[in-house]
């Protein structure tokens, strides 16, 4: 379901972040990216929600070219792409139902169909007593979760997580990472770029280490494997 | 669209207009003065133009006929003027019936003229019009190539004098409102970056879980309409007022004056709703214009 052949990245002020990547990742896969700082990760999960285009190559998603796509059919692409940020980008005057509402509004949701679904999903990330709240007023970890829980709130077949477990405690990063083994349980494709040591060699999934634009490992089972 | 996206995009579309209450105020500020002043300028070209098109079609050669010419020779005259392209008709006056005229036109003093009935000094002439008043100097001059006519008489200066006051009337307007223009869109388009700005956050958000373009940038394009239509309604205002004002005046101070002026209906609706056309056009070019530099969708 999403596959790249021979990509390449190169930035406009000329960084080569991606230098020729092949990988397949299939339907309802959990995977790590993970790799030094400054390797490409981010670059490489921006490609797939047409954030970045790939300087050359092919990226296939759900049967599509994103690389070739035109603008106006980037909309329905993202519908399919849920994407969670380690700095949570939610907005602070809206209310954690808001916040999560606004993500099927603006995608022209009937009402009824938008307060269901947000109540389902504010219950899976176990939210629904806080949905009154402003972000201001949640933990890290809450404002994590409505984040995760505004970006599968229209059911993506794919989720993208860049660092989400960065900024918080270990004990609400294995919360999280708990909430996105559910996610993935449940059929979803799970990518996820971290940082954690810990929550990669304890909660075993496929690894694929980025180095330099390259994958340089790729492993069913696999781990951290990098000091830090 | 649904109805209710719709009415999503105008609650955003206000929402963004109090967002900056300032720069909005000010760029519904320029929108009004510039329809003002394109309002006055149009309701005076256009009253000029009238007056000008009733100047014209008053406007004639007389073509006085050799006295020595003999009937036929005046009917081959005729047939020979009448063929000119741009003519439209030419009518015979009798010197007799050119003499009455004169001493009609001049009132009191054509009485001192009596007097030269018998010796009429007057020939006879052809009174020609032309299709279109632009062409009465041309016109004079072929007809007086002609055989047998003694010569040619047209109020030159008037017509020319007219044209060129128009003319000038006419281009300072245009090139005034047209700085009016840019500068009121340069000023909407400013206002809407700001909106942009402020609202960054969210659209990057909504970008990012699959809003379409339009789906952003309605609520923008509904702020620059508002600020369009908003800043139109103040001119209209004024102009209607001051419309009925004049022409009220004129007919009840100055019964005499030479101009009439267009009347008041249609004419000062035809010019509201050319106003709001125009504040919308303004509106729309604006935020376009912040969109398209500011609005990466
Ligand atoms: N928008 C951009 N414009 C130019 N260069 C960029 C841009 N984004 C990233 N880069 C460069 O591309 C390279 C890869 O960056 P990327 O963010 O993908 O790394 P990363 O693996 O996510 O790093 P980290 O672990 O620190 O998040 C870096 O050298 C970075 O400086
Ligand atoms: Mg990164």
């Amino acid at each position: 379901m999403i596959e790249m052949k021979d990509v390449w990245k190169t930035y406009n002020n000329g960084i080569k972040a991606i230098n020729g990547i092949d990988i397949k990742i299939g339907k309802s896969e959990f995977v790590y990216i993970v790799g030094p700082s400054g390797a490409g990760k981010s670059t490489f999960m921006r490609m797939m929600y047409r954030e970045e285009v790939p300087t050359s190559g092919t990226i296939i998603i759900n049967g599509k070219d994103v690389g070739k796509m035109k603008n106006k059919h980037v909309p329905k692409l993202r519908r399919e792409i849920g994407v969670v940020f380690q700095d949570f980008k939610l907005l602070p005057k809206l209310t954690v139902y808001e916040n999560v509402a606004f993500a099927l509004e603006v995608i022209e949701e009937s009402k009824a169909s938008t307060r269901k679904r947000v109540m389902e999903v504010l219950s899976l990330v176990n939210l629904k007593n806080k949905a009154r709240f402003l972000p201001d007023e949640l933990s890290g970890g809450e404002q994590q979760r409505v984040s995760i829980a505004r970006a599968i709130v229209n059911n993506p077949s794919i989720l993208l997580t860049d660092e989400p477990t960065g900024n918080l405690d270990p004990e609400t990063a294995w919360g999280i990472m708990d909430l996105l083994d559910q996610i993935n349980n449940r059929g979803t494709t799970v990518i996820m770029a971290t940082h954690n040591k810990d929550i990669v060699n304890t909660f075993r999934k496929r690894v694929i280490a980025i180095d330099g634009g390259l994958v340089t490992r790729d492993e069913a089972r696999g781990e951290y494997g990098y000091e830090n | 669209m649904k109805i209710k996206t719709f009415g999503r995009h105008g609650k955003e579309g206000f929402k963004n207009l109090g967002r900056n209450g300032w720069m909005t105020f000010a760029s519904i500020s320029a929108v009004t003065v510039t329809l003002l002043l394109v309002g006055v300028c149009l309701a005076l070209l256009l009253n000029l133009n009238a007056f000008g098109d009733q100047l014209e079609s008053d406007v004639e050669i007389s073509a006085f006929v050799d006295i020595t010419a003999k009937q036929e020779q005046q009917d081959e005259l005729k047939s020979k003027i009448e063929n000119i392209s741009e003519v439209e008709s030419a009518t015979f006056q009798s010197k007799e019936e050119g003499l009455d005229q004169l001493i009609d036109n001049l009132g009191d003093e054509g009485e001192v003229f009596e007097s030269l009935r018998e010796e009429n000094p007057l020939s006879d002439a052809f009174l020609v019009k032309t299709k279109d008043p632009q062409d009465v100097n041309k016109v004079a001059e072929e007809i007086e190539q002609l055989e047998n006519v003694q010569n040619v008489e047209f109020a030159e200066d008037t017509v020319n004098k007219l044209f060129k006051v128009l003319e000038i009337a006419r281009n300072v307007g245009l090139a005034l409102v047209i700085g009016l223009l840019f500068t009121a869109m340069f000023l909407i388009s400013n206002t809407i970056k700001l909106t942009i700005v402020a609202r960054s956050h969210e659209i990057e958000i909504m970008k990012l879980v699959g809003a379409t373009n339009w789906f952003i940038r309605w609520p923008f394009l509904i702020e620059g309409v508002l600020i369009g239509i908003l800043g139109a309604l103040i001119p209209i205002g004024i102009l209607i007022y001051g419309y009925y004002y004049l022409i009220d005046l004129i007919a009840n101070r100055f019964p005499t004056f030479i101009i009439d002026l267009l009347p008041v209906t249609p004419f000062v609706y035809q010019l509201s709703g050319l106003l709001v056309v125009l504040g919308v056009i303004i509106g729309v070019w604006g935020s376009l214009t912040s969109m398209r530099k500011f609005l990466k969708v």
